[in-house]
């Protein structure tokens, strides 16, 4: 069985004529949602993706008594992909979330320790949700980088004398300390490239997705796709990975 | 989770169960413990064990999830409510939908499903008790399981985790290591092909730690690989 996309890599060339590191463009949009406490809109090439940040007050983890609490989550909305179908996340959903949830705690990027508001009681909670309302492949890198840009411009918002939420009154930003940057890798044979296409996708032999942080240190890792990787192409996956990452961080402001 | 590396784990160069930082717990295998499977396995790591069963090659209903020129392996991953300190509410969630799902891709590569167009092969991994690495320890069990079944596999797949604790590098966490890790990473191998199957890092960690960390799951899982050998040979040898 030929295919178009597998059939142009394997002979070094794309459907949409990129170099094989080069990202597709990325449009930016930031506090798109007015009603969230911080957002973001990202378009990578024709995969469209909005990251909304709601803020509530909870109760912490037993295990976190002085930390608050992270949720991501994400709707592939069947909007975006005649493959999506409304109902719970599916299995692909529920990795992106949980990929970019390790990206962002691992990496500590938000200082949950600021978050409490009565040690072992009280403490604010941060929910990411994803929205993918169009994808042309990429969800994951696309997906990050919203979350990212959302966290940068959150506000913590205030709380009445109750300790209530006061919405629309901010008492501060978000603690946000690292910036944490997720590039995933595709391989078909030995040839490596990065930000698929949806049809590129389709025809990978493997995907490896890693988040570096500003300081170079790798904070997340998962790999994906039919086929393994040998160990070899892993330490170069990394490096493509880890270059991919610089760039993409200045768009992170 | 709270990883807190300051937590002593490592004293006097050895870990809080006497290991050293590169040696696994006891690993014990079985296989053919559920006869109404077939294909079954069981895997311990210290206290960690997994029961995995393999049902099929059998078809595959509703039709429209067919495939007309090959077979699909499904894997669920299932961890007991009694498998851990605080009663887990039973079914799936998201966590075991996402390692449902990588075990899934860790085996896919080492098994030929060509032969069985329209079919599913169906791998169950329930961990009955948990003390960290339950998802490796799921592979090593599935990938026994499939092998018990006569699934025609090209190599075995074989894993372990790798992390770091109190700033040294180690193999096979254990629970308490595992929610105290300043990293952790699982990895899933074809031990013949040298083919990296899985691959899931979190935690923090530099490039030349994680290339280190690599090449201690390679070697960890060459000794695996020979313990699956050998419990698969001891359990059918001389069966035609």
């Amino acid at each position: 069985m030929e295919n178009f996309a597998l059939e142009l890599i394997q002979n070094g060339k794309r459907i949409d004529k990129r170099d094989f590191m080069q990202f597709r463009n990325i449009e930016i949009k930031e506090n798109v949602i007015g009603k969230a406490e911080g957002s973001a809109y990202v378009k990578l090439g024709n995969t469209q993706v909005i990251a909304g940040i709601k803020m509530g007050v909870g109760t912490p983890f037993p295990d976190t008594p002085n930390q608050g609490i992270l949720s991501v989550n994400s709707e592939f909305t069947p909007l975006a992909s005649a493959e999506f179908e409304s109902g719970p996340p599916g299995e692909n959903a529920i990795e992106l979330s949980r990929v970019v949830d390790r990206g962002i705690r691992e990496s500590k990027t938000i200082e949950m320790e600021k978050l409490v508001i009565t040690a072992g009681e009280k403490v604010y909670s941060v929910f990411i949700d994803i929205y993918i309302l169009d994808n042309q492949g990429n969800l994951l890198d696309a997906a990050a980088l919203a979350a990212l840009v959302a966290l940068l411009n959150t506000r913590v918002p205030k709380l009445d004398a109750d300790g209530n939420i006061v919405r629309g009154e901010y008492e501060r930003k978000l603690p946000v300390v690292h910036k944490p940057i997720t590039v995933s890798v595709c391989k078909i044979g030995d040839k490596l490239f990065v930000d698929p296409l949806l049809e590129e996708e389709a025809v990978i032999d493997a995907k490896l997705s890693i988040a570096f942080r500003e300081d170079d240190k790798i904070c997340a890792m998962q790999k994906q796709g039919i086929k393994g990787i040998e160990f070899d192409a892993l330490e170069k996956m990394v490096d493509v990975a880890l270059e991919k990452s610089k760039e993409l961080r200045k768009l992170a402001k | 989770m709270g990883k807190k590396s300051d937590i002593e784990l490592i004293v006097g160069g050895l870990r809080k169960d006497k290991r050293l930082p590169e040696q696994t717990r006891e690993i014990k295998m079985k296989v053919g413990n559920i006869v109404s499977a077939n294909g079954s396995a069981e895997v311990s790591f210290g206290n960690t064990i997994a029961l995995s069963s393999v049902h099929g090659p059998r078809e595959l209903f509703p039709r429209h999830l067919q495939e007309s020129q090959t077979g699909i392996l499904r894997v669920r991953y299932n961890m007991a409510p009694f498998s851990v300190d605080d009663r887990k509410s039973p079914g799936p969630d998201r966590r075991s939908v996402e390692i449902s799902k990588v075990i899934r891709l860790a085996l896919e590569p080492a098994i030929f499903l060509d032969d069985y167009p329209k079919v599913t092969v169906d791998g169950f991994v329930e961990v009955i008790q948990a003390d960290g690495s339950t998802r490796v320890t799921g592979i090593n069990a599935l990938s026994l399981a499939l092998a018990s079944a006569g699934i025609p596999m090209k190599d075995l797949v074989t894993a372990c985790s790798v992390g770091k604790i109190n700033g040294t590098l180690i193999v096979d966490l254990n629970g308490e290591e595992d929610n105290n890790s300043e990293s952790d990473v699982a990895v899933a191998i074809m031990p013949t092909s040298n083919l990296v199957t899985l691959l899931q890092m979190d935690g923090v960690l530099t490039k030349e730690e994680l290339m280190h960390l690599l090449d201690l799951a390679k070697k960890t899982c060459k000794d695996i690989h020979e313990m699956q050998r050998n419990v698969l040979l001891e359990k059918y040898k001389g069966e035609e």
